[in-house]
């Protein structure tokens, strides 16, 4: 089969699987016990008409597939519907939100590769030396901590006891310095300690891949053979064996896009970072179940389409893939 | 002749023979090589002490508690709070004047159970739908294997917070929560390990001789998959600790006052300016017993399979 068939059957893949998301993400809604209006009847003061009225107004009192066909219409035209809380539009908060979670997650993301990829090659090339050993201990420890754990110790230390030793602190949280701010060096300062956070597991992660991958490479023929041509130690390990190694990193990124939003909802919430995490979060805690709706099912299309880039990317980058 | 079958399927190898009495002395010295593997690696040693230590702290927390801590972990001394380690209070006390220590013991219970059961209920569900895409294929395999592609593709904190936002759960529904939600790339991998595994030959002989699927699945294909169930459990655990921690952290996991090593995090994080102990010590503990998990997991795994090592 040919790349160009490969990667139309791969696009029409796509619509059932989103649309398998939205029936998910429907049922789990409805199968748990609890409505919008639970709180509401808390209330002394109101009238069962007006739960009724409130009930049609958010279609909650027609029958299930009803209800979903109803959403699923409503998405298609780009509708996520209203917040329970704000009363806002679901999918402009989700719209505001999304610049700041795309800036944090592909920061850390890349922070991540820049720092993981040159120590696991290095790693990898001293193998078993005092040098591995720190690397694969360092990234052991770097998947156990927790992040919210680290954020918290990161926060006490660099924005707290900062200050309180009169060393320039880093802010705690937020985008900018409220009021005032927001020049390029506020921005970025906002950025250290989420992006740290972040992009402490992923470098973990990174660096084993990498490693791993390294040492099977460097076992191969062709890297003998270009040793045995006399090439340069450097040239046999940047162009004929990392090249191959990082191969598989296309693939990676995508297949890491859901760790690095399910991470980021915590950062954004330990440092009040105003992402779509924080605001899944947020609206969990408000019982605001359309924002929730919509937030998993958002962040879910991206992945979805992010792994499908990074599908179609790699068998563009490697003619051995076998399109089956 | 079945009798020979089966005990080439229920002998505990890793490495399928064809004849019985070979697959036996070959597995005792499986089992007995990866044993030496993994001692050798004193690194794994000590992570598997500083677990077998928790563990039991976990399991005797009841007993801690009447005995050495002498106090209930809700057992609150106002007059107390925020008080240093002392002789009384090995870990100080938090801002009812709860003793730290008696907590820890406590929460390690809640975060190490649910973790385990958590474990265990996801390697059922994960281990039969991966063992049955692969044996009985077509529109089974198809059917279960879509939808675990779908559920791969929803970034799993998110239906947990989204569950998480529904339902007030306890320990044990976390548990189960967690489970039903993390089960889907051990289905993936126990299907293409299971898939080769029902090629070959003596499966093929044990369906000539009538043997039924339920029994050729469990006694024939199960055993020589387990490893790559085993494998799956040792990073599991660690990351169901997390998993729980996180959402207890999130405000959707364990409830206050039931402690666990999650929500005791969340809640000191309003204190830190009175006690950074308060804030340092649970998440130390996950820390450290994530970290053990692991490197115990590692070394299990390299002792399993040294095909990896070579």
């Amino acid at each position: 089969m040919g790349m160009g068939s490969y990667i139309l059957r791969r696009l029409l893949g796509v619509p059932p699987l989103i649309l398998g998301i939205t029936i998910v993400t429907f049922l789990i809604i409805h199968a748990t016990p609890g409505s919008p209006v639970d709180n509401l009847k808390l209330n002394p003061e109101i009238k069962e008409e007006d739960l009724q009225s409130i009930m049609r107004t958010l279609g909650i009192d027609r029958p299930l597939h009803e209800q979903y066909f109803g959403w699923v219409g409503q998405l298609l035209q780009g509708d996520m519907g209203i917040s329970l809380k704000t009363y806002q539009p679901v999918r402009n908060q989700i719209l505001d939100r999304l610049p700041n979670t795309l800036l944090l997650t592909a920061v850390a993301l890349l922070v991540a590769l820049l720092v993981a990829l040159p120590l696991g090659v290095i790693a990898a090339i001293r193998r078993n030396s005092f040098f591995d050993y720190l690397i694969v201990s360092g990234a052991t420890l770097a998947q156990a901590i927790p992040s919210f754990w680290l954020g918290l110790m990161l926060i006490i230390i660099f924005a707290v006891q900062f200050r309180v030793w009169g060393l320039p602190a880093l802010p705690s949280g937020g985008t900018q310095t409220l009021p005032g701010g927001g020049g390029a060096i506020d921005r970025l300062s906002h950025l250290i300690l989420p992006v740290i956070t972040l992009s402490a597991v992923q470098i973990g992660g990174w660096m084993r891949f990498i490693r791993s991958q390294m040492l099977e490479v460097i076992r191969q023929d062709y890297v003998r053979t270009a040793r045995a041509k006399g090439l340069r130690e450097r040239s046999v390990i940047m162009v004929h064996a990392f090249r191959n190694a990082a191969l598989p990193l296309i693939t990676l990124v995508g297949l890491t896009l859901p760790q690095l939003f399910g991470g980021a909802v915590v950062v954004e919430s330990i440092f009040a970072w105003p992402g779509l995490g924080s605001l899944a979060i947020d609206a969990a805690n408000n019982r605001d179940y359309t924002m929730v709706m919509g937030t998993v099912l958002f962040i879910s299309v991206i992945t979805v389409l992010a792994n499908l880039l990074a599908d179609i990317s790699y068998s563009l980058a490697d003619p051995r893939v076998h399109y089956s | 002749m079945s009798d020979k079958l089966q005990s080439t399927g229920s002998a505990p190898t890793l490495v399928p023979a064809p004849v019985a009495p070979i697959v036996r002395s070959r597995s005792a010295g499986t089992f007995a090589r990866s044993w030496r593997r993994f001692t050798a690696n004193r690194m794994a040693l000590a992570a598997l002490l500083v677990l077998v230590l928790m563990v039991t702290m976990a399991l005797s927390a009841s007993l801690i508690s009447t005995y050495v801590t002498k106090t209930k972990p809700t057992d609150q001394r106002l007059l107390h709070n925020f008080e240093p380690p002392s002789q009384r209070n090995w870990l100080g006390t938090d801002e009812y004047g709860r003793d730290v220590f008696t907590r820890i013991v406590y929460g390690g219970r809640v975060s190490m159970g649910v973790a385990a059961l958590g474990v265990l209920v996801a390697l059922a569900i994960g281990a039969l739908v991966g063992l049955l895409a692969a044996y009985y294929g077509k529109w089974v395999d198809s059917l279960l294997m879509r939808f675990v592609d779908l559920m791969l593709s929803i970034p799993g904190i998110f239906l947990l917070i989204l569950i998480g936002s529904l339902v007030q759960v306890d320990p044990i529904m976390l548990a189960v929560i967690i489970a039903v939600l993390s089960w889907f790339d051990l289905a993936r991998l126990v299907r293409s390990e299971a898939l080769s595994v029902k090629q070959r030959e003596y499966i093929e002989a044990a369906r000539t001789v009538g043997v039924s699927d339920i029994a050729i699945i469990m006694r024939h294909i199960l055993p020589n998959v387990l490893h790559i169930i085993i494998v799956w459990a040792t990073v599991a655990v660690p990351s169901f600790i997390l998993i729980e921690a996180v959402l207890s952290f999130l405000g959707l996991g364990i409830q206050p006052p039931t402690p666990s090593w999650g929500n005791m995090l969340t809640n000191s994080t309003q204190y830190f300016y009175k006690s950074l102990g308060l804030v340092f010590i649970p998440g130390f503990f996950i820390t450290i017993t994530v970290l053990a998990f692991s490197i115990v997991g590692d070394a299990l795994r390299d002792a399993l399979d040294p095909r990896l090592n070579s």
